[in-house]
């Protein structure tokens, strides 16, 4: 009776040292970028602004790719209040361009080029492979609600005015009616990318973070 | 926020163009850099080792010595480095904490000598990550105490305690018989007394010889008198003893709650009560059996023995260790009982006459006794009483042993368990206190922005460079995002209370409102009324942080109710339409007014209930709007 106990205990202690080795495991991938020069002719970062980058991924990430956990908690941080692993699972999948489940420091770069320092037709393609979830082209109201919701859950609970349940369906609803010219339920990539140009609004925020590095 | 994920900063906003192109209404402008310095490299000499680093990296910290501009009072001109005369090793981890965000505790440091590094560079010691914390903690415990002790010490040494009261003096005495000489005399007689109590106790019941008549007579009976005086004595230092401790102590209710004083109640009380009690042979029995009690007063000795102390106090947190071997003893008791007494059913004679009888053989059994008073007589009674006894060797004494050091090992781990478990609930109350903190400074610096632009369209700039004084650049950074998000959903941050308030207040307007819409001119006085209620507490939004949206907002309605001409807006209304029509406020008002119309975003498609509202007639008013406001931060984007 007492020895059954005492094997118990025995083997539950087994157990958590498995799971330490395991974890230990999973953290020896390694992964080392593409040599500077080569990042600074694909991108268009100088090597100083690609030096102060790598730094902050290193920092964040010392095994050198981030996978979606990571991400998810990383991008969190800035936003405390809402709940951001939905979008950030977004932003995720647009920025692991190879769909390898991790985003390395090459994605990272090649994104952030696009981002900062792309023209505005690059970042319009960037924005509209953000939205398209299933990469096939065109954006349906399922895939833009649910960007919607992710983007509205960032807001959290605490808004002004108070965040009624078709809050996003009507966002969609807008969206819609502004980017879909033949009315035909979705939008195509030319579609999107016309109706941002005409609107000023857009194309002056698309300029809002060019000197963010 | 943490530092390492300052360095995601930038990744997060390039990242915020993807919201660019669902957002209704334009950004807010980005903060720009003062003075964008090249990141450089800065040399820190602590007593002769060199440590380099990033600015930036130092700045990550920006309320510590070595982040805010009190290291440049000990910048060398010279030889153009940042010297310091202090502990290099320390400084390691110092250094090591504004690189990785994690402060470490090195074991082989003294625990004061750190204390005192941390303070030295202005970091507080509740950021030690979680793997150092445990030990950090313990050690300073450990200090404390032994800190405490010295004081202690240091005090009864001393000798001269200024004005402690009798009362004071006379507890300190008996709590501790080394302070003076009087303690001690008393501490010895009292355990002299015991020692003499306990023995009279033991002797009592010795038989001293025959008295003539051929009876053996025990001597309490047979020096009766002689043993009553002695008890008496005995009882009546106790009785003193005790009296005078519940006198000295500090709190004497706890003093009664504690385990000495009931000893020392229940080592007295028998004599009282054969005192009060007359020698009726009825009662006799149960005056035998209070006698029992004053075995208790052996216990009184464990205020002279500390080592008694302390197995009490083993005994006491290793009870449910000591609880599970029992309860464990007696689920193999009980079996064997069982077993024993079906098997010796049958034989005549048996000793085995119930199960509870079969106890007391099984448990002789077990712990390899073996009195010999209950003997299975049966072939079966013998073989199970064999295994009996097999499995008593077994079972108490093989794992004996094995179970002492198991409960030093499990209680070690249930100890560390639960110090994982507060470790993990502190760990959590930080992080939520980290997340309140950021969106608190968000939402104070949006009101610090308000109050910006006010005094902006005002004219005084000086008071906005005041306010930004205590942003970095970072937050203000991340502060923009957030902005952007706002401005992208056309909702805004707020804190839990106003959220309250809020959903309280749209409750009860929400519900008039519900009814026909000819209630409407109603329900605009309602809202009036309570803005009037609010309207006493604010005063206006320049002057003091607008603290309450939905006061400001209310406070506009209420004037727009006064110098509106169109009824048909207000048609249908609810609190969250009334605000669109706040467009309508620069016709009829002074720029005071404007400045708080500039906060509200102001969505007209975005209103749920505002579908009855007709739509033209917004952007109508929203070009006048944008005509008449002079900030650039809002505008009610023409949909």
């Amino acid at each position: 009776m007492i020895l059954h106990s005492f094997l118990l205990f025995y083997e539950k202690g087994l157990q958590t040292e498995n799971t330490v080795e395991d974890e230990m495991e999973m953290a020896t991938v390694r992964h080392r970028p593409e040599a500077l020069e080569l990042l600074e002719a694909q991108s268009k970062f100088t090597k100083k602004e690609l030096q102060i980058l790598y730094r902050g991924f290193k920092n964040e990430c010392p095994s050198g790719v981030v996978n979606e956990e990571t991400f998810k908690e990383i991008y969190s941080q800035f936003f405390p209040q809402g709940d951001s692993t939905t979008y950030a699972h977004f932003l995720f999948n647009a920025f692991d361009t190879d769909h390898n489940g991790s985003v390395s420091f090459e994605d990272f770069v090649m994104g952030l080029s696009i981002l900062l320092r792309g023209t505005v037709q690059e970042k319009l393609n960037w924005a509209f492979n953000l939205y398209d979830i299933n990469k096939d082209g065109y954006i349906t109201k399922e895939e833009m609600l649910d960007i919607m919701k992710a983007i509205y859950d960032m807001m959290g609970k605490c808004t002004y005015p108070v965040l009624k349940e078709d809050t996003p369906r009507q966002h969609v609803e807008t969206f819609f009616q502004k980017m879909d010219k033949n009315k035909d339920g979705v939008v195509t990539i030319d579609e999107f990318i016309e109706s941002c140009q005409k609107d000023e609004n857009i194309m002056r925020s698309m300029q809002l973070f060019e000197n963010v590095i | 926020m943490a530092a390492g994920v300052a360095a995601w900063l930038p990744f997060a906003r390039a990242a915020a163009i993807g919201w660019m192109p669902v957002a209704n209404c334009p950004m807010p402008l980005a903060p720009t850099e003062k003075n964008k310095r090249q990141d450089e490299l800065i040399i820190l000499n602590v007593s002769g080792r060199r440590f380099q680093t990033w600015r930036t990296t130092l700045e990550r910290y920006p309320d510590t010595l070595l982040g805010s501009t009190e290291k440049e009072f000990f910048f060398n001109e010279d030889t153009k480095e940042y010297f310091f005369d202090r502990d290099p090793e320390v400084f390691r981890c110092i250094l090591n904490f504004y690189r990785t965000g994690k402060l470490h505790y090195p074991r082989y440091e003294c625990i004061s000598a750190y204390d005192e590094e941390l303070a030295f560079y202005g970091i507080l010691p509740e950021i030690i990550g979680d793997c150092c914390y445990e030990e950090y903690k313990d050690r300073k415990r450990e200090n404390a105490e032994r800190l405490m002790d010295d004081n202690d010490s240091e005090n009864n040494q001393e000798g001269s305690m200024p004005s402690l009261s009798f009362r004071q003096t006379m507890w300190r005495a008996f709590e501790n018989p080394h302070t003076s000489t009087l303690a001690l005399v008393f501490y010895y007689v009292t355990g002299f007394f015991i020692a003499v109590s306990v023995i009279t106790n033991v002797v009592e019941t010795v038989p001293c010889g025959t008295v003539p008549g051929n009876k053996e007579l025990p001597c309490g009976e047979r020096y009766a008198v002689a043993f009553f005086c002695l008890d008496t004595a005995c009882v009546m230092i106790f009785t003193v003893e005790y009296l005078l401790r519940l006198f000295a102590a500090p709190s004497r209710y706890r003093f009664i709650r504690s385990v000495m004083s009931i000893i020392d109640v229940v080592a007295i009380m028998p004599y009282y009560i054969g005192l009060v009690m007359t020698n009726n042979e009825d009662v006799s029995g149960a005056f035998v059996t209070l006698r029992v009690f004053r075995v208790f007063r052996i216990f009184k000795f464990s205020r002279h023995s500390q080592g008694l102390r302390i197995l009490g106090y083993t005994l006491k947190s290793c009870a449910s260790e000591l609880g599970f071997l029992l309860f464990s003893l007696t689920m193999a008791i009980i079996i064997f009982a069982t077993v024993m007494f079906y098997a010796e059913k049958g034989s005549s004679a048996s000793k085995f006459t119930s199960i509870p009888a079969s106890f007391w053989y099984t448990i002789v059994t077990m712990t390899t006794l073996g009195y010999g008073d209950m003997v299975p007589k049966t072939i079966a009674g013998k073989i199970f009483g064999s295994i009996c006894s097999l499995s008593g060797v077994l079972v108490i004494a093989l794992p004996v042993p094995v179970i002492v050091s198991n409960f030093s090992r499990i209680y070690h781990q249930n100890q560390r368990a639960d110090k994982r478990r507060a470790q993990k609930k502190a760990r959590l109350a930080r992080i939520r206190v980290a997340k309140t903190g950021s969106s608190n400074a968000y939402l104070h610096s949006k009101r610090n922005g308000l109050l910006n632009e006010a005094l902006e369209l005002t004219g005084s700039t000086e008071d906005e460079q005041h306010t930004t004084k205590g942003t970095s650049l970072i937050e203000s950074q991340h502060h923009h995002l957030l902005h952007c998000l706002e401005k992208t959903t056309n909702h805004e941050f707020i804190d839990e209370q106003l959220f309250e308030q809020n959903c309280m207040e749209s409750s009860m307007q929400n519900y008039p409102s519900s009814r026909s819409p000819s209630l409407s001119s109603h329900h605009g006085l309602t809202t009036s009324c309570c803005s009037r209620r609010h309207k006493k507490t604010t005063h206006l939004p320049n002057s003091s942080v607008p603290a309450t949206r939905l006061r400001s907002m209310q406070e506009l309605s209420t004037i727009h109710i006064q110098c509106s001409e169109q009824p048909s807006l207000t048609t249908s209304r609810s609190s969250l339409n009334m605000k669109s029509d706040d467009g309508l406020r620069p016709n009829c008002k002074a720029a005071q007014i404007t400045t708080a119309i500039i906060s509200i975003p102001t969505p007209p498609a975005l209103t749920p209930e505002g579908e009855s509202r007709p739509p033209p007639s917004s952007p109508g008013h929203s070009t006048n709007i944008s005509t008449t406001t002079t900030s650039n931060i809002v505008k009610v984007s023409a949909l």
